[in-house]
């Protein structure tokens, strides 16, 4: 407790919040750009600051002076309140977010529930934003956010339900404290894989960069979109990906307690707790911008595919395996074995199937025949 | 009723298709090219191309040029492959005019020739990886292997991208003395920047998965649509005018012509890839059998006066045939100067190509017909 009063407390700890989640998106935009930089072989940002520290600080506050330019055709309030839609449930979700065991806002008895249920909230925002902007690219892009969004939005619940099958509660802090000596990722390396995938498209980052296509939709619903107003969408961004990221260590990888837990077979004191959630959750964002940096961009129909025809079908698996373990009280090295081979069945046939062979002959509007070659 | 779930949808659910315009400011549709999609969700239903935005009548500006001032205008029609189009522009006037240039500059030509059809194809493959949703890897690692080929160029010719260096009878001054070394230096930096762009692209689950299967071209459809160079032998056609009508000195080396067989978008990436391979096999045969010699043909007149008559030459240029057709009066001037582009030829088949897939699609198609705005309006 930092206060007494339990109002003045929570709101104390929500300024805590407010003042360090704006300086982490400024420390990873920066820290994206360099290492987007270093895969291209380029420097990234170098002149302000040393190595380009602070060139997130300078973005921002260009950002801040910038003109917030309405086109005159947009429709006003949808246009004006989308990038508050998009933030505000991030932020919302990051109360019942533990970092520590004891750095939280608050211990939510159902807090893994509510930050699925808060943060998938902002798919509205992309929806508003395409729609208001009235711009035929933000269109298409809301459209292709909403799509996308909601559907990711299944696998990446029902990969948090299997381990909340597993742990038996919601409390995030409970689940942690589960994860003493074996961490989640060893009976559940499925739903991990799971997790990890529907997570990198709830983010839309490359590969499923799809709603914000520059190449296509050039920058989607955010097309329209300057100054502050923008920022907010990078803002939700990148406090999404603090989200996924510290929720992945969490369920997964054993949060603040394993490895020390389990070495020491005690405590683990709160410096190392901070450190080991650093690395897990840095970890995790490394993956996500390494990804940015080396995978091209999926189509729309695949993408909706994969996540019904695969990801679903696996999830449910998963979740079924789980069930039976539960109900007959199976040892749990039966879900390690099970789920693992699961998990390494999905990864062949996705490797298969990206390389069978795959000519789609549509016939073409215009009545183009295949005709025979010449020679 | 409750139990009537049948949606009626012609009258219930109305969808329009709407028009939108890509271009002529986009970031993929590679320089000032326009296109009007009209889509279905997110099917395209039809396109309607517009060209025009890059037209400096470079045609019609070298009918009031002497025939040594052409050649800067064949730089200027397909900037990514100057050398090649210098190429064919000299040739003809060569053959026009009954010259004949050295063995040296020939074989200088050639191996420029071919160092800029590895640029020009290492270009591609950037903005492909860029069409593709890459955010600048590829482009990045292709453009490290250009900028060696481009330093190259410049330190010969003192020019980046405006080389103006093949003259009719030869070429403008002769090469450095470590010509040689420096070449090899390139190539071997030119092989491992291939190797990174085949460890990026080719076998990546994702190009795959956007590549392949998508924009089958048989090879009669190609011939119809008058398609050439690497989309051609895509499907599969082993044309390429190195080999069917040798010009210059092409029938002395020994390469392959890489060949596909459904014609996709993955397969005119690879047509580019294994080109670049084939290319410097035949830059490396060059260097080895490079002679001394004079670089300019004997007897070359202050005025190039050309005999009257007329000629049509054609070269393999990175993106297909590129062509020059000369009237000749007499004069110091051409009479009649017409490039014909391969870049427009193999655009002209887009909407046959693209119309019914995705708009994402469409994208990639116009990628990988690997336009230079610059040729096709000339």
């Amino acid at each position: 407790m930092i206060a007494d009063n339990p109002w003045l407390d929570a709101v104390a700890r929500m300024g805590i919040v407010a003042v360090v989640v704006p300086v982490t998106v400024i420390i990873l935009t920066w820290l994206e750009r360099k290492v987007i930089g270093r895969m291209q072989m380029r420097l990234g940002p170098m002149h302000v600051g040393p190595y380009g520290i602070l060139q997130g600080l300078a973005d921002t506050i260009k950002l801040l002076s910038k003109e917030g330019v309405r086109p005159h055709s947009a429709d006003r309030w949808t246009f004006e309140l989308a990038p508050f839609v998009i933030v505000v449930p991030v932020l919302m979700s990051l109360v019942a977010l533990p970092f520590t065991a004891d750095i939280f806002v608050r211990n939510m008895t159902m807090g893994l529930f509510y930050i699925l249920a808060v943060s998938g909230l902002s798919i509205v925002g992309f929806v508003m934003a395409g729609w208001g902007s009235d711009n035929k690219y933000a269109l298409i892009g809301g459209v292709r956010a909403g799509a996308q969004l909601i559907s990711y939005e299944i696998p990446l619940i029902l990969a948090v339900v299997a381990v909340a099958m597993v742990a038996q509660s919601l409390n995030l802090n409970v689940i942690v404290a589960l994860q003493h000596d074996t961490p989640f990722i060893a009976y559940q390396p499925l739903t991990f894989l799971i997790f990890t995938i529907a997570g990198l498209a709830e983010l839309y980052r490359q590969p499923f960069d799809i709603p914000v296509a520059e190449s296509e939709v050039v920058g989607g619903p955010f097309v329209e979109y300057s100054g502050i107003r923008w920022s907010m969408f990078q803002l939700g961004e990148f406090v999404s990906m603090v989200l996924i990221s510290v929720l992945a260590s969490l369920i997964f990888l054993g949060g603040w307690n394993w490895p020390w837990s389990w070495l020491s077979n005690g405590d683990v004191p709160t410096a190392a707790q901070i450190v080991l959630m650093a690395v897990k959750t840095g970890a995790f964002i490394m993956f996500f911008m390494w990804m940015r940096g080396s995978m091209p961009r999926l189509r729309i129909d695949q993408l909706m595919s994969f996540c019904w025809q695969m990801l679903l079908p696996l999830a449910l698996l998963q979740i079924i395996l789980n069930g039976l373990v539960l109900v007959y009280d199976w040892p749990n090295i039966i879900l390690t074995v099970l789920s693992g081979a699961a998990a390494v069945a999905a990864v062949y046939l996705i490797y298969r199937l990206a390389r069978a062979s795959g000519v789609r002959y549509q016939p073409s509007a215009l009545g183009g025949q295949r005709v025979g070659s010449v020679l | 009723m409750a139990t009537d779930y049948q949606i009626q949808r012609e009258t219930d659910l109305e969808t329009i298709d709407i028009n939108i315009n890509v271009g002529p400011q986009h970031p993929a549709t590679h320089g000032v090219f326009r296109m009007i999609l009209t889509v279905d969700g997110e099917v395209v239903r039809d396109i309607d191309p517009v060209i025009g935005y890059m037209h400096r009548g470079n045609e019609k500006l070298p009918e009031n040029c002497d025939y040594r001032q052409v050649i800067g205008y064949h730089d200027r029609t397909d900037y990514l492959a100057q050398f090649n189009t210098e190429h064919c522009y000299v040739l003809a006037v060569e053959k026009l005019a009954g010259l004949q240039s050295t063995e040296r500059a020939e074989y200088i030509r050639v191996i420029l020739a071919e160092l800029n059809r590895i640029a020009s194809h290492l270009m591609f493959t950037g903005a492909f990886g860029t069409d593709l949703g890459l955010p600048g890897t590829a482009f990045m690692y292709a453009f490290r292997e250009r900028e060696v080929i481009q330093e190259f160029f410049e330190e010969l010719t003192g020019e980046r991208m405006m080389y103006n260096y093949f003259r009719p009878g030869g070429v403008a001054w002769d090469v450095p003395e470590n010509f040689r070394a420096r070449c090899r230096q390139v190539l071997d930096s030119v092989r491992q920047g291939i190797e990174d762009l085949d460890s990026l692209m080719v076998d990546s689950e994702v190009v795959l998965a956007r590549c392949r299967g998508l924009a089958p071209t048989a090879t009669g459809d190609a011939i119809n649509w008058g398609l050439t160079g690497p989309i051609l032998r895509a499907t599969g056609l082993k044309h390429d005018i190195r080999r069917a009508e040798p010009y210059s000195i092409y029938d002395r080396f020994d390469f392959e012509i890489p060949t596909g067989t459904t014609g996709d978008i993955y397969e005119r990436l690879m047509m580019r890839l294994e080109e670049m391979q084939q290319s410097i096999r035949i830059i490396q045969q060059a260097l080895d059998q490079l002679p001394e010699g004079p670089i300019m043909a004997e007897g070359m007149k202050r005025i190039l006066r050309v005999p009257a008559g007329e000629i049509y030459m054609r070269v393999e240029s990175p993106r297909g045939e590129y062509g020059v057709y000369l009237v000749s009066n007499g004069s110091d001037k051409p009479y009649r100067h017409k490039v014909r582009g391969a870049s427009f030829s193999n655009l002209s088949a887009l909407r046959q190509m693209a119309v019914g897939n995705y708009v994402a699609d469409v994208i990639l198609i116009l990628g990988s017909i690997d336009i230079v705005l610059c040729e096709v309006d000339r």
